[in-house]
């Protein structure tokens, strides 16, 4: 064997590590300029979506013939937007104590508005309530506790407005309730006969002040209907309810004077007449209270952060196509065999590409999408639009949720792009799988049932991550695709995508293996 | 590593097509060994098999004793160039090599440095879509070289070049060959190996013909043969038998002898005064001795080769 004599210069300072591979992706990447251009383009729509859609948007209110800012609902405990309107007879109430009381009778009707109908109707809507409320403070969005009946979801015990525990499914008349405070503890409970209590729930509340107001409240939402359109979809029609509860029995009756409060009520055109009053007759320990409004989360009428981010779909389109092409090319070209010699153990360079493409792909998306959010929501509130506040977590699963969600698609377009070998197939699944599910469930044709199977089945599923409004079982609202509503929570929907971007790797990176390149 | 490739009972088939039947080489550090054969013998896919990017149905392939796939920065043991067009097009040609030193940890200092070996120089920062072919051959060993690896594997690295080009790499080949690396260069032309190579793996039908010295090959072909006219055919005989030559007799005054060179038939003649008209040796080109041997082996089979 002859002896090797050549210099071995740079050659042996080589290691083997992956990184080396990442930096090798990378510089593909980025040494395309149809590439960075085409992904810089891709996530500008993002922003571009989102200015567009701010600088449209404007709201404005009216108060009789005069245009005003448009109220601001109140904001609960937890931060989030709520309705905090109900007629309350109370008195304060300082460290601990118990009020009890049945509920003789729930009765109130709704009110059909023109064209089709004009007619006052008896009648409660489901969530017509009546019961006992321990609350911070008069002013609306204050911290409460409250055990009621209902006039479909039998009895519950709500708290801060956004949770609700549900006790007996009895029929609202002729309900014993019983509101306790022992210290930061307070017990709600039911009796069909007084005498034998069981608790429907106990809740802890940190905040409460040594003196809280005690009493009784009625509250109605106002009635809504959905009914499906002729292409899938609903339209929801509401009218406004009034309820009526007769308390009798009630403890403490001698003790303290009751106040009666129309909280949140609402003044008319005037300035100084309520709009839509409550109203409180006694008569010894039977009370008949009448009211309306709910004691609720706001879901709707106001601006969603999911409305700004609208050009995530465009975006994901162009980002598809990016990641599709950084591998296709390399078959067309028959670079793929040179990728190979540089890497003869395949599965490492997919992993490169795909690290890469996700990478590059979630950093831009975040800028994209926090610097969208950051300029777009000073434009909305400039035109008087009403953000529905979410928490700073919700706000960063949206922002981060939708840049993961643009960089698992392109790692999923990539796998598919090892699959097919071919741009136009490979490009036309993604969107397939993804664009198109999302596209039938969110516009108005589907029905709301195959709308939610398409986002349970179909990596579609991941736009979960851009839900705003959390779902309440308490509140009525339409809970469809096309509300913003999605059948899965942000994770699990994530994970659906997630799980097909695995698939579709672990397939690529079998052919890949199994086949000659 | 060694720097050697060793081939051993290759098979592959590509569905009807028997591509390899038991391709079987060595090559060997310090010389150009020429890989030749007709279109369709099997070169490239045996070079692609020795590379891993094909699998064969049977036999090993090692590179340094080692399977290609094995090697932990290949590119810094095995140069190849398999397929000058494959590029992206829209990127430089320097970023070409970047990348692919990158993947290999090496640095920017040595894609420039391979550049400037190539004769690369300014047109390096052009799009490497631009490039003529001879460029890109140009281009796509500077990338062999990158990781100035002990093999090197060029699969027709004369298309498209320029007569001068061709000069330059067949030079350039020697150089490295000299350095003590194991250069395998395919052709499908003997003639663009002439004066290059000093080993042959002759090819057909995805087997080996002949694996040989260019040298000795040459002579296989040409047999030594001497043609003599001469008027005197028996006095000639007389002289040349006796000193060990093989005398046949082709024609009145003609008579093909073997086993002895044309200048020792010379001074035979000469020093028993026979008179000749004509002494011709035959000395067969590199050429000819490989038509002789694949002759029997081209196949035309459209569509098979790869």
């Amino acid at each position: 064997m002859t002896t090797t004599t050549r210099p071995r210069s740079q050659a042996r300072a080589a290691r083997d590590g992956f990184a080396q591979l990442l930096r090798a992706e990378w510089t593909k990447f980025r040494t395309v300029r149809g590439w960075t251009i085409g992904l810089v383009v891709a996530l500008l729509v993002i922003p571009a979506f989102g200015l567009l859609f701010a600088a449209n948007s404007f709201s404005s209110c009216m108060q009789g013939t005069k245009e005003v800012a448009c109220p601001v609902p109140p904001t609960g405990p937890g931060g989030e937007a709520v309705n905090d309107k109900f007629f309350f007879v109370h008195q304060p109430l300082t460290g601990d104590g118990t009020i009890t009381a049945r509920v003789a009778s729930l009765s109130g009707t709704i009110t059909y508005p023109p064209p089709n109908h004009d007619k006052i109707v008896p009648g409660n809507t489901p969530w017509a309530k009546a019961g006992l409320m321990i609350k911070e403070g008069l002013e609306q969005g204050s911290s409460y506790a409250a055990v009621m009946v209902t006039a479909k979801h039998g009895v519950r015990m709500q708290h801060d407005f956004t949770e609700d525990a549900a006790g007996s499914a009895s029929a609202p008349g002729g309900r014993w309730l019983k509101l306790s405070r022992s210290g930061d503890t307070i017990t709600g409970s039911e009796s069909a006969d007084g005498r034998t209590w069981s608790t429907v729930s106990t809740v802890r509340m940190d905040d409460l002040p040594d003196t809280v107001q005690i009493g009784l409240f009625v509250a109605s939402p106002d009635d809504m209907t959905l009914t499906g359109n002729s292409l899938g979809g609903s339209i929801s029609t509401s009218r406004l309810a009034n309820a009526t509860a007769t308390f009798d029995n009630v403890t403490p009756s001698a003790t303290g004077e009751w106040t009666r409060t129309d909280v949140g009520v609402t003044l008319g055109p005037d300035g100084h007449t309520p709009h839509r009053p409550g109203e409180a007759t006694q008569s010894g320990d039977t009370f008949t209270v009448t009211g309306n409004g709910d004691i609720a989360p706001v879901t709707a009428d106001g601006v969603r952060y999911s409305s700004i981010l609208t050009g995530t779909l465009a975006a994901m389109i162009a980002v598809t196509v990016v990641a599709v092409m950084y591998i296709t090319a390399e078959y067309r070209r028959g670079m793929i065999a040179i990728t190979m010699l540089a890497s003869p153990r395949r599965h490492r360079a997919i992993a490169a590409k795909a690290v890469v493409i996700g990478s590059v792909t979630l950093a831009g998306a975040l800028v994209a999408t926090v610097a969208t959010i950051a300029v777009s929501l000073p434009i909305l509130r400039d035109n008087g639009n009403f953000i529905l506040p979410i928490s700073f977590l919700t706000q960063a699963r949206i922002v981060g949720g939708t840049a993961a969600l643009l960089a698992v698609t392109a790692v999923f377009a990539l796998g598919l792009g090892v699959i097919f070998r071919r741009s136009a197939a490979a490009i036309v699944t993604t969107f397939a799988l993804i664009v198109l599910p999302y596209i039938l469930a969110t516009t108005s044709l589907l029905p709301t049932g195959p709308a939610q199977w398409l986002l349970r089945l179909t990596p579609a599923a991941a736009f979960a991550v851009q839900q705003s409004m959390p779902s309440y079982p308490h509140v009525l609202t339409s809970e469809s695709p096309l509300e913003g509503y999605f059948p899965l929570p942000a994770w699990a929907g994530f994970g659906v995508l997630c799980i097909y971007a695995a698939l579709a790797l672990g397939v690529a990176i079998h052919r890949l293996r199994s086949r000659d390149v | 590593m060694d720097a050697t490739i060793e081939v051993s009972g290759l098979r592959k088939r590509f569905g009807q097509v028997l591509a390899l039947d038991g391709m079987s080489f060595t090559v060997r550090p310090g010389q150009v060994t020429g890989f030749v054969g007709p279109n369709g013998a099997g070169k490239s896919t045996t070079m692609r098999v020795i590379l891993g990017l094909d699998t064969a149905d049977e036999g090993t392939a090692l590179v340094g004793g080692m399977p290609y796939p094995k090697l932990r920065n290949p590119l810094s043991e095995v140069g190849a160039l398999l397929d000058a067009g494959a590029l992206q097009p829209s990127r430089t040609a320097r970023n070409h090599l970047l990348w692919l030193a990158h993947s290999q940890g090496l640095s920017a200092k040595r894609v420039d440095e391979v550049a400037e070996l190539m004769g690369l120089g300014g047109a390096i920062r052009r799009r490497a879509g631009g490039y003529s072919l001879g460029m890109r051959q140009r281009l796509g060993i500077a990338a062999a070289l990158l990781g100035d690896p002990a093999v090197l594997m060029l699969d027709e690295p004369f298309n498209g070049l320029d007569p001068e080009g061709i000069l330059w790499v067949r030079g350039f080949l020697r150089s490295l060959a000299r350095e003590g690396r194991a250069v395998l260069v395919s052709s499908h032309l003997m003639s663009e190996l002439q004066d290059t190579a000093e080993h042959l793996v002759v090819v057909g039908r995805g087997q080996v013909v002949a694996d040989t010295a260019v040298s000795r090959l040459i002579a296989a072909a040409s047999n030594g043969r001497v043609t003599l006219r001469t008027p005197s055919r028996e006095s000639a005989m007389e002289t040349l038998s006796p000193a060990g030559a093989i005398v046949t007799v082709t024609g009145p005054d003609t008579l093909v002898i073997e086993g002895m060179e044309a200048e020792r038939v010379v001074s035979l003649l000469t020093r028993d005064a026979v008179p000749f008209a004509e002494v011709s040796a035959h000395r067969a080109t590199l050429e000819e001795a490989y038509m002789d041997l694949t002759r029997a082996s081209v196949e035309f089979h459209g569509g098979a080769g790869r």
